[in-house]
């Protein structure tokens, strides 16, 4: 479990995220959802100390992230699996060795168990023959799907995905939703899904906060976002015909 | 003020690079990879300079020594003298500054900018440690083999040219290059050439990996990395001829 206290952040003055609060638990798909440019990539980055903060706190499991030093931050962010929006592959190195990385890093497995972890993670992601490429020959989807794949590398224990199935066919968007579910409940991992995928967020959303313009706006679950009479999660709910006209049926 | 936050951040950074790693053995390989990329692939280009600048030396020294006053060894001398001297430790280095640096800054500049070095910090690994750590130790340990192979090109380029175009004999060179030899001097020389070798690994290290931006920033990042280590390897070279040989 995650808790975030009272985070606020501004850049050069002009404020990003303003005093939020969230529990992230464990075993549940934790969704963050809100327009562009509201404020969820820097709230997540806020909450490992990829950005720093101007005020608040954040607890994993009860161990306060910023009052520890160096060496203990990286404790909890070994026990971090982290999919950036941009993929942010290491771009010499090929597929594979992306996967092999954090695995040769932290464990001491040989030199065929960890293929085979990294060939078991690729394949869950539907990805197979492209372990000899670099980042560089692949697809957009393709990287992201890389890089979720390195980010389950070492089985987390707090999976932070930032938008994993933009760029993705439905297809195999549904493939990485549901491999995101079932690695959350089978291990009870802590995870924190980004998206402005309304899909996803009925297929595998447990708790759900909405950020507006960087507050906290709206929080609950799937069945209360679809009932809520918030204007503004409406307005991001029902933006598509299709859900306009899912709504009018119920 | 501005030159102190750059300094003080500078020395954080080294001394975040040099912390305890994470895990022995891959550093290991990241030397050797480095030594590779920063040492074997830079053989070239000092090959070339160094024999061009031996041959130039000893030409000019010729036309310049056309007095009967001076001995028939002087040529040789010469050319020793200012290979090992400064030539191969601070032209080679300032050279390598252009070529190592600029790689070394922009390589670690676009990591910077598309979220390599945060991903790496989210896994848990000391960033600095595990990208410039190894460039540095490479480049300490690699440079003054450089150095040494600059000096005997640089020699041999000065004695071919010499013999050729006839401005010296072959006996009268050899004699030259052996006549009162210091070792001191190459000493001298392989000290400054791996204190180089340490700012041009670690200025433009610094430089690309606060590189805030995108593309165009990490080019800038490239020229400051190449700019202050330039600078900074003529200050250095001032004062360390200062302290060894004064
Ligand atoms: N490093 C930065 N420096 C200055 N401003 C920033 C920085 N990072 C983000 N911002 C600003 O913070 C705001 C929120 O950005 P953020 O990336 O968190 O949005 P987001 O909700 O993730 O949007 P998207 O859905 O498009 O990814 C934006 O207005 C952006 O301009
Ligand atoms: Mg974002």
């Amino acid at each position: 479990m995650i808790q975030v206290k009272n985070i606020s952040k501004s850049f050069q003055g002009r404020s990003v995220i303003q005093n939020i609060s969230f529990d992230f638990e464990a075993g549940k798909v934790n969704m963050i959802i809100g327009e562009s440019g509201s404020g969820k990539t820097t709230l997540l980055k806020c909450m490992v100390g990829l950005n720093t903060i101007d005020s608040g706190e954040v607890l994993f499991d009860g161990r306060n992230f910023y009052n520890l030093n160096f060496n203990g931050k990286k404790e909890i962010r070994k026990e971090i699996g982290m999919l950036f929006q941009g993929g942010a592959l290491f771009d010499s190195k090929t597929v594979e060795e992306n996967v092999v990385f954090p695995i040769s890093m932290f464990t001491d497995l040989s030199v065929s168990e960890k293929k085979d972890r990294a060939n078991f993670c690729l394949q869950r992601v539907n990805l197979e023959n492209a372990n000899n490429l670099y980042p560089s020959e692949l697809s957009g989807g393709m990287k992201k799907r890389v890089a979720i794949a390195r980010a389950i590398a070492v089985q987390p224990k707090y999976l932070f995905c930032d938008e994993p199935n933009s760029g993705l066919d439905p297809k195999t968007s549904i493939v990485i939703d549901n491999l995101i579910k079932e690695l959350t409940e089978e291990y009870n991992i802590t995870t924190i899904v980004i998206t402005h995928d309304m899909n996803s967020v009925i297929e595998i959303g447990d708790n759900i906060m909405f950020i507006y313009k960087g507050d906290k706006w709206w929080e609950g679950s799937k069945q209360e976002i679809l009932k809520t009479d918030n204007q503004e999660v409406c307005d991001f709910v029902y933006a598509t015909k299709f859900m306009k006209d899912l709504k009018t049926k119920f | 003020m501005n030159i102190f936050f750059h300094f003080g951040r500078y020395f954080i950074l080294i001394k975040r690079a040099f912390a305890k790693p994470e895990k022995f053995s891959i550093y290991v390989n990241r030397i050797f990879e480095e030594m590779y990329i920063l040492g074997i692939g830079s053989l070239g280009i000092v090959a070339i300079i160094s024999i061009f600048m031996g041959a130039v030396i000893t030409i000019q020294t010729a036309f310049n020594f056309e007095s009967p006053l001076l001995p028939f060894y002087a040529i040789g001398v010469a050319v020793r003298d200012s290979m090992i001297l400064e030539f191969s430790p601070a032209i080679v280095s300032l050279i390598l500054a252009g070529k190592v640096g600029s790689s070394i800054a922009s390589e670690i500049g676009t990591m910077r900018v598309t979220e390599q070095i945060d991903a790496l910090e989210i896994m848990g690994i000391n960033s600095a440690g595990y990208l410039i750590f190894p460039k540095i130790v490479a480049s300490v340990l690699f440079n003054p083999i450089l150095i040494i192979f600059s000096m005997f090109l640089g020699i041999a380029g000065g004695y071919v040219i010499g013999v050729m175009s006839e401005v010296t004999s072959s006996h009268q060179f050899i004699y030259g290059i052996t006549y009162d030899f210091r070792p001191f001097n190459v000493v001298y020389a392989l000290i400054k050439s791996g204190v180089f070798a340490f700012i041009i690994a670690s200025v433009p290290a610094y430089q690309g990996y606060y590189t805030k931006g995108g593309a165009l920033e990490v080019g800038r990042s490239s020229t400051k990395g190449v700019v202050y280590s330039s600078v900074l390897i003529l200050a250095f070279d001032l004062i360390l001829t200062k302290l060894l040989l004064a």
